[in-house]
């Protein structure tokens, strides 16, 4: 699924940019890498010379529980993302995207992992989610695009379930929505990221974007 | 001068090295914890950082080196404070020699607390002056700014960041990364003269401690003395602040002023905009500015950034500008009262908005999208221009249900077994489980449903004395953690022994500080110097007490309900140590655990007892999620088909 990435399909983001803030949100689980992909998207943002604030799910939160973070560049105040004004959503389960919804814009795109998260409550709940009814719902919202990534299969791939927020990012940057390049967002983990990790990410860009 | 991406956090702790910080110390607590963190990355060994056992020893830990010439931080969450509270009272009256600063994190929501209480009341109770910073960048220079005022004035001053400055990043210029700010460099603080040869003298050699019991020692007669000059200093910072604090300003247009700009005069009259204000401080200024730019509209902005000793000048000035005010802050109407207070000392007839009249609730944070709908009310702007439209509002089919995802304790987690364990052994007999604050709080949750009471750090164990003695028809557990125990548990474990009640004390040891991303503690020897020192030992402090105790593995299913029946026979002060590392900081024991499809039942009793993420249903069967399984085999123990097997090593 991920050579169906479309590359600069979504400039949405360099819009954005000349218009105000530029707003992107990263919804997940505890522990999947959000606060990582949320600081990548800052750094390759401070490269460009924009003014750049994020705000982050850190503490009792993240112990499993849904994660949310925002990044801001243009020349933001609140480190928050209002309602309705994501231009971008990166979604590391289907669920936390419908979650989340209310925070995109009408006409935002939403990069969604398609493998569900299982949760403990669920379990107990004898619920069969497995996010199928998710993606199909936001599929069907007339307004937003959603762009289906199948972030497990490239992990395989990768080796590691840990490279999923890296695959997702790219796969944002392929399209252009977050207005960064593969090449800024290769330097932001290179910057980052521990060097051991550096192969097994880049692996992860490769592999989405198709090279 | 460089750019950097800073966490609030990060910048308070940076900061504090470049105004040349030589004592450091804190206890862990979100969302103050990385502040203290920051500082022992970027120090050189010329620092003194440390985790305190709590925040009471901190800061007078902080105290000592101050009086002793260093300048010293103390880091903290809000509920922290009220632990350092004692000392605090008394030094305000004493009052400091080298800059001593408190960063206390309020956390309005509350998203990780278990108040909602706002540090800028306790600075007016404890006559301590509060800075109030609204980004990162202002935490960088206003931690620099307290240590200076607090030498200035002779007082501990509170840095009082919130959740949403603590933990959003934001551009900072300082004089360097955490990699380039060696200690000796930052000394050479910008607003000190470095040609003056004592300067550099008295700043990298304190002067040490100076006998001077008139000063350092507290008497009823020199604090009579002391309070008449503590309300004199107030009176006089008030003044100062207003003056030349420039973070303290009104502001109009996107320009920003000092308050006694003669621009603004006559501003009220000349212009009909300027007849209502908003007066904010902290995040809530940030959200205000965000507002007033989507609602096109244009007014004056006050901006306090001292909420204590609040600058009255200022806000004279900003009431003679407006007649109508919007206060925007969160947790207590701080600002909103002084606004209040100062029309009736004035006799001014003013409209003032805010949480006293209704028009902000009282409870959680504010943001963007409250502030701007409350806006458009009072400014009569048309509610679709106030309207957050989402990408969720436009559909047309309804939501899908989707599975509530509240925190959980992690897959492998030993306190997961160590409340199985209890929960078991007790059966049906009647018992009470008074719990902690820590991740263990979680243990509250279905499938365990193991917490009972939780007040705050190490009550488990005192409430469970007061509960047995009213209602000794019961077994009454208490919980509570390594750092816990530490911090706050020994003082309830002497009450019980000396005053002989009948309690079962589980300390659920993980030889870490969990909840707040890893801490060490007394227990673990690990010190933020990088050196081990000695660890102490929880056994040898209950066999110091004579409390009967036992260590057990929790994860030994077996071994760890034995233990609990054992204690629950006996009476007295008993305690069960439950021993096993947090799975943040230790290896998986075997690998993932493997469900047989063919022998598996179907009857749920893993998920039903014990609720570890790692066990989901997917397509109607049990299965293991393998990248969450731990191999900690507590599940195993529970499968009455012996369907879940070990993975294979």
């Amino acid at each position: 699924m991920s050579n169906t990435v479309p590359e600069g399909a979504y400039p949405l983001m360099d819009k954005a940019l000349q218009n105000g803030p530029l707003n992107c949100v990263i919804c997940g689980v505890g522990g999947q890498g959000n606060v990582l992909a949320s600081r990548l998207i800052a750094d390759m943002l401070l490269a460009k010379n924009e003014h750049v604030k994020t705000a982050e799910t850190i503490g009792m939160a993240q112990r499993g529980g849904s994660v949310m973070s925002h990044v801001r560049g243009g020349h933001p105040q609140s480190p928050l993302v209002p309602r309705g004004t994501a231009n971008v959503m990166i979604a590391f389960e289907p669920g936390e995207a419908v979650r989340c919804i209310d925070f995109l814009a009408p006409d935002g795109l939403i990069v969604v992992n398609t493998r569900a998260t299982q949760s403990p409550s669920a379990a107990l709940e004898r619920s069969s989610y497995d996010g199928t009814d998710a993606l199909a719902w936001l599929e069907e919202l007339p307004t937003a695009t959603v762009l289906k990534v199948d972030g497990d299969a490239i992990c395989k791939q990768v080796g590691s379930p840990r490279v999923l927020n890296i695959v997702l990012l790219a796969a944002a940057v392929k399209t252009g929505a977050i207005g960064c390049t593969r090449e800024a967002l290769e330097d932001a983990i290179r910057g980052r990221v521990k060097e051991r990790f550096h192969a097994m990410n880049l692996k992860a860009i490769d592999l989405v974007f198709g090279a | 001068m460089t750019i950097h991406l800073y966490m609030g956090n990060e910048a308070i702790g940076m900061g504090a090295v470049h105004a040349g910080v030589r004592f450091v110390a804190g206890y862990p607590g979100t969302p103050s914890t990385e502040v203290l963190e920051t500082v022992a990355k970027a120090n050189d060994g010329s620092i003194h950082v440390e985790w305190s056992t709590n925040e009471k020893a901190a800061l007078e830990a902080a105290i000592g080196a101050s009086w002793s010439g260093a300048r010293a931080l103390v880091t903290m969450k809000q509920v922290g404070l009220n632990v350092a509270s004692d000392p605090l009272m008394t030094l305000s009256y004493i009052g400091v020699k080298a800059g001593l600063v408190l960063v206390v994190a309020d956390d309005p929501g509350p998203i990780s607390s278990q108040t909602e209480q706002d540090t800028r009341s306790f600075g007016k109770f404890s006559k301590v002056p509060v800075l109030d910073p609204s980004s990162s960048g202002e935490c960088y220079g206003m931690i620099q700014d307290a240590f200076e005022i607090s030498e200035k004035y002779s007082t501990p001053v509170i840095l009082r960041p919130t959740t949403r400055i603590c933990h959003a990043c934001g551009t900072v210029k300082t004089r360097g990364g955490i990699a380039d700010c060696a200690p000796a460099e930052a000394f050479k603080h910008a607003d000190v003269d470095e040609n003056d040869p004592s300067w550099d003298e008295g700043r990298t050699k304190p002067e040490g401690f100076v006998r001077d019991t008139l000063r350092w020692v507290v008497f009823p007669r020199t604090s009579y003395e002391n309070h008449g000059k503590v309300e004199r200093r107030a009176t006089q910072m008030a003044e100062d602040f207003a003056e030349s604090y420039h973070p303290n300003r009104i502001e109009m247009s996107g320009k920003r002023r000092a308050y006694n700009d003669p621009s603004w005069q006559n501003l009220g009259k000349a212009s009909d905009a300027a007849s209502f204000g908003v007066a904010c401080g902290g995040i809530s200024y940030h959200y205000v500015r965000e507002a007033l730019e989507r609602l096109g509209a244009d007014v004056p902005i006050m901006k306090v950034s001292t909420p204590y000793p609040f600058p009255v000048k200022m806000a004279q000035s900003f009431l003679n500008m407006c007649d109508e005010i919007l206060v925007v802050e969160e947790l207590d109407p701080v600002i909103e009262r002084e606004l209040v207070s100062l029309c009736g000392q004035d006799y001014l007839k003013r409209t003032i908005h805010g949480k006293l009249d209704g028009t902000l609730p009282y409870a959680g944070e504010q943001s963007v999208e409250n502030v701007t709908k409350v806006l458009a009310g009072l400014l009569g702007i048309p509610a679709e221009q106030a309207a957050f439209t989402s990408a969720g509002d436009l559909a047309t089919a309804p939501k899908p249900a989707i599975p509530a995802r509240p925190p959980v304790l992690c897959a492998g987690c030993p306190h997961r077994a160590s409340f199985y364990a209890v929960k078991k052994a007790v059966g049906k007999r009647p018992a009470v489980f008074c719990g902690d604050i820590g991740c263990y709080t979680l243990g509250n949750a279905a499938p365990l449903d193991m917490v009972d009471t939780c007040v705050c750090m190490g009550a488990d164990i005192t409430i469970a004395q007061g509960i047995k003695t009213v209602d000794p028809e019961k077994i009454v557990f208490s919980f509570i953690g390594d750092s816990t125990f530490f911090a706050s548990g020994i003082t309830g474990v002497i009450n019980a022994v000396y005053n002989r009640h009948d309690i079962i004390i589980c300390v659920l040891d993980n030889s870490t500080t969990a909840m707040t991303g890893m801490q060490p503690h007394p227990g673990t020897g690990h010190t933020m110097m990088g050196v081990d020192g000695s660890a102490v030992s929880i056994p040898a402090i209950f066999d110091a007490l004579g409390v009967d105790n036992v260590t057990v593995n929790p994860l030994d299913a077996e071994a760890a309900q034995a233990a609990v029946r054992d204690a629950i026979e006996k009476t007295g002060v008993r305690a069960i140590i439950f021993k096993s590392p947090c799975v943040n900081i230790s290896k998986p024991l075997h690998p993932p655990v493997v469900i047989n499809q063919e022998t598996c039942i179907g009857c749920h009793k893993c998920i039903d007892q014990i609720g570890c993420p790692g066990i989901i249903i997917r397509d109607g069967r049990v299965e293991i999620d393998e990248t969450l399984c731990f191999g900690c085999q507590l599940c195993r123990s529970i499968c009455p088909t012996g369907a879940i097997e070990k993975g294979e090593e």
